[in-house]
């Protein structure tokens, strides 16, 4: 029996869908099941924040995880955000690459919608259990919503709908998820991942129920972050294969047309040196475009200088927020952070944000790295920001440590952008574009200077210090000599010299302290040990 | 003698009420809670200059201070409070006591530390120099004294307290110079010697004490062995001052024989506050010079090439104001231009006596001398 190419394409599909989830768990972050519960709960609280942020409210987060049987658990997320419509649930749960955000290009932390269908999939596969959704728009109705995926279908199948009538006019998202899965507090934790989103979002007021017990993380300010913008892409960022399908869809009826109105910062000049520099008509209308005249239209994109790409698209935490992260989480004695200016890397805007936290209550080093916000706790390895780190020297600046640091201090790397070159789906590294690494780096030794001139201060402090006890410890002896040449009571000299020392010390540090200048130049190293009895040869 | 020397004089009769005065004002400071500190000469190339009148290196005004809230200082003041303790107590006692002595009554374990108040010897004898120089007195007057190194023979009867020693009767080891030489333990009468002869070697020395040189030329001879101590440098001073016997001195001819020279002369840069007591300016310097080679027809096989050392030194030499007479600054141009130096033993291979029966008296006759 003959089967028909579309008949083909929709078999393909039907298989594919469970298919690509199991061959492709790693990617998708259900390599363990440590791991997939971390995976679970970032996914929702990225969405929670995601949707609070967009609707300008201060997000307060409510996680729970609870242990229902062995590696069986019952993991809750709820947000005060505006909440879901009813239409949209099925959607948003039951689809794999559906989202909002795939097809704009604004900051936000989920990228290629393929994040919170998983988690329902995954506990689909895992435990049979369907999500449980409850949300409200905050008009009065609660709506609760049981849902699992077809996945031959790939499509959303309702299992229940409930309406509740609510006074209070609450709004927001709560999921519940039943997974397999093992839960952990080391350090590729749900516990460490909510501490780092309380560093990087420190307007957000997160609790935490773990299965060891309830923890809060408090908002540190009150206010959100500015609102990121959309923009249209910049042709720096541009390849062959998306211009094309670009080209296709648009509705302009000339390629001039076509790029001053699809891209950012491309003028009707810009648009037609491009065209003449690629030999192609600016006239010519887009879908009538040959091949290898994209591939020359691309290449001679190259030739042309444009404007960069507006960066208010990204929305930067700023240094206020990073320091206030860095100091209510972690209670350091001493914070540096630098915003670097934005950047673009192949025609996508960026920019990095640097903190650096020393000592206080930090015991061990360590390398905290965000994109867009979101913590990346595994596969640092691979990561540009790790790179960065392990190319700065850090022993010039003081801090001992050969590649990573060993000292006390925690590295903060935030990498904010409208698409973030992560290396693989799971979103969990940062690709390794030198344009990104330098800005990094840069950032690093800025903050690095600031800390090395701050221990530069403590460590004087302690040679201060250290001086304090060299004048202390030769008190007695000096004291006695003194006592026994003049006849006063030798305590009374001694504690008159320790009452100097700890009355004038201060100005110790401001007097010579070499050697005796003069004396330095001793007849000793002027004779040279050939003529002179200063060798002490007439003391013998 | 001018007031400010008749002061310096009868400060010098009292170094005790010098060291008390150091640790009243001290303790002034202290009770005032100021800074201590301690006034010291600098005694350095930088602040010393050759007095041309007198022809004597002198120490200059520039003082350095040692304060007590300076950490490279503060060790050292302590050492210097407890070194013008012990000489009080020392002088207090009436007894006298070797520098050495010094050291070991003052060293111990500072409490609660691994460290001592005193390391090495060598770190008191720079404070006893300090204290000699800042309270302008001698070691001795502190009732110091180093170990015995020079020998004097020849014809002068020696008073040293109640003993009288008679130098011309020593046998073949001399009279063994004291440290302490003031006129006060040692008293000197001259029984016909003419001239000193200071040599700078002790093997040497022997050579002309076993021919009787002293006897048959008149004189007396002394050594220091190498660099003079104090106590040599003071008693071929007084032997200049009190008789006015003429010195001669008698070095290897290099870079190290002429600074000896150049030491008992005009002083050194180390004690040039005592200058006075032990440079003797008139000396003349009988020899060797790398001139007498071709002088006498010694074999240029017994002289010995100049090293780095001794060409570097010679230049810093040729330099020094004191070296500027034209005589030295031809003898040195001439031994960096004929490069070697030589020992006084090289003399012996024109015979064994040739130093004694021909060398010397024909240099003395000829006055064959570099000033």
């Amino acid at each position: 029996m003959q089967k028909t190419a579309e008949q083909m394409a929709r078999e393909h599909r039907e298989i594919s869908i469970s298919q690509f989830f199991e061959k492709n768990r790693h990617l998708l972050g259900y390599d363990n099941k440590i791991k997939a519960l971390l995976t679970i709960v970032r996914e929702a609280v990225d969405n929670a924040l995601d949707a609070t942020e967009e609707a300008r409210i201060l997000p307060d987060i409510y996680v729970k995880i609870e242990e229902l049987e062995k590696e069986k658990y019952k993991i809750v997320v709820k947000d005060n955000g505006p909440g879901i419509t009813v239409k949209q649930i099925p959607n948003i749960f039951g689809k794999l690459l559906y989202g909002s955000k795939f097809h704009r290009l604004k900051q936000s932390r989920g990228q290629q919608g393929i994040g919170i269908s998983g988690c329902v999939l995954y506990c689909q596969i895992t435990t049979g259990e369907p999500t449980k959704i409850i949300t409200s728009t905050g008009k009065g109705k609660t709506h609760k919503v049981l849902l699992s995926i077809d996945v031959k279908k790939n499509e959303p199948k309702i299992l229940k709908d409930e309406v509740i009538e609510d006074a209070e006019k609450w709004h927001g998202v709560q999921i519940t998820f039943v997974a397999e899965g093992i839960y952990r507090e080391h350090k590729q934790s749900v516990l460490e991942y909510l501490k780092q989103v309380a560093i990087s979002n420190p307007y957000a007021n997160i609790v935490f129920d773990s299965p060891n017990g309830r923890i809060e993380f408090a908002r540190g300010v009150e206010e959100l972050p500015k609102e990121p913008k959309e923009i249209k892409p910049h042709l720096y960022g541009v390849e062959v294969g998306i211009m094309t399908r670009m080209l296709e869809e648009t509705k302009a009826r000339s390629l001039a047309g076509f790029l001053t109105s699809e891209f950012s910062r491309v003028g009707k000049q810009s648009a037609e040196e491009i065209c003449r520099k690629a030999g192609v008509d600016p006239q010519i209308m887009p879908r009538k475009l040959e091949h290898q005249d994209v591939v020359n239209i691309v290449k001679a994109i190259k030739e042309v200088k444009l404007t960069r790409p507006p960066t208010d698209c990204l929305s930067p935490l700023g240094s206020g927020f990073i320091e206030s992260g860095l100091r209510k989480e972690l209670n350091p004695e001493f914070v540096a952070v630098v915003s670097r200016s934005p950047e673009v890397y192949r025609g996508w805007p960026f920019q990095v944000e640097v903190g650096i936290a020393y000592g206080g209550s930090i015991t061990e080093p360590a390398v905290m790295r965000f994109a867009n916000r979101v913590p990346l706790l595994y596969q640092a390895g691979d990561c540009a920001i790790t790179k960065a780190v392990t190319e700065i020297e850090w022993k010039r600046y003081g801090v001992a440590g050969s590649k990573l640091p060993e000292d006390p201090v925690v590295i903060f790397v935030h990498l904010a952008s409208v698409w973030v070159p992560f290396n693989s789906e799971a979103k969990e590294s940062i690709a390794n574009y030198p344009i990104i690494i330098k800005e990094i780096k840069l950032a690093l030794q800025e903050c690095a200077r600031k800390l090395a001139s701050y221990l530069s201060g403590v460590r004087r402090a302690a040679a201060i210090k250290e001086k304090k006890s060299i004048f202390e410890r030769y008190a007695e002896e000096t004291a006695t000599a003194i006592a026994e040449l003049t006849g006063e009571d030798k305590e009374k000299i001694r504690n008159k010299i320790i009452e100097i020392v700890n009355e004038r010390w201060s100005e110790v540090t401001d007097e010579a302290n070499g050697e005796e200048a003069p004396l330095a130049e001793t007849p000793t190293e002027e004779m040279n040990g050939n003529g002179g009895e200063e060798n002490g040869r007439e003391n013998e | 003698m001018g007031t400010e020397e008749r002061r310096m004089e009868e400060r010098m009769s009292d170094p005790r009420r010098g060291l008390e005065e150091l640790g009243r004002k001290v303790l002034e400071q202290i009770m005032q809670m100021r800074n201590p500190k301690i006034e010291l000469p600098i005694r350095a190339l930088s602040n010393i200059y050759f007095d041309e009148k007198r022809k004597l290196i002198r120490l200059g005004d520039r003082k350095s201070v040692r304060t007590y809230l300076n950490v490279a200082h503060t060790r050292k003041f302590m050492q210097t409070m407890m070194v013008a303790s012990e000489c009080r107590k020392i002088i207090d006692q009436g007894v006298t006591t070797s520098i050495r002595d010094l050291y070991y009554a003052l060293k111990r374990t500072i409490p609660e530390t691994k460290e001592n108040t005193f390391e090495e010897q060598n770190e008191s004898d720079p404070i006893i120099e300090d204290i000699e120089a800042a309270l302008n007195t001698l070691r001795e007057n502190l009732n110091l004294k180093a170990d015995r190194k020079g020998y004097l023979a020849g014809n002068m009867i020696i008073r040293d307290k109640e003993d009288e020693i008679d130098a011309s009767r020593m046998g073949s080891s001399g009279w063994a110079i004291p440290s302490n030489v003031e006129p006060d333990n040692i008293k000197l009468q001259n029984n016909g010697a003419e001239f000193v002869l200071v040599i700078e070697k002790d093997a040497v020395w022997q050579r002309l004490n076993e021919d009787k040189f002293w006897k048959k030329q008149n004189c007396l001879i002394v050594t220091g062995k190498g660099q003079p101590d104090r106590g040599t440098r003071r008693i071929v001073n007084r032997l200049h001052k009190e008789f006015g016997l003429p010195v001669y001195v008698l070095t290897d001819a290099d870079p190290w024989g002429y600074y000896i020279y150049s030491v008992l002369k005009q002083g050194s840069i180390n004690l040039s506050f005592l200058s006075d007591r032990l440079g003797t300016p008139e000396a003349k310097f009988i020899g060797l010079t790398t001139r007498d080679v071709d002088k006498y027809g010694i074999a240029k096989n017994v002289t010995i090439k100049l090293n780095q050392g001794d060409i570097k030194r010679t230049n810093e030499m040729m330099n020094y104001i004191w070296f500027k007479p034209k005589e030295w600054q031809d003898e040195l141009k001439h031994m960096l231009s004929v490069g070697y130096k030589l020992e006084l033993e090289a003399l012996s291979s024109k015979g064994i006596k040739f130093i004694s029966e021909k060398y010397l008296p024909e240099k003395i006759e000829k006055r064959d001398f570099l000033p």
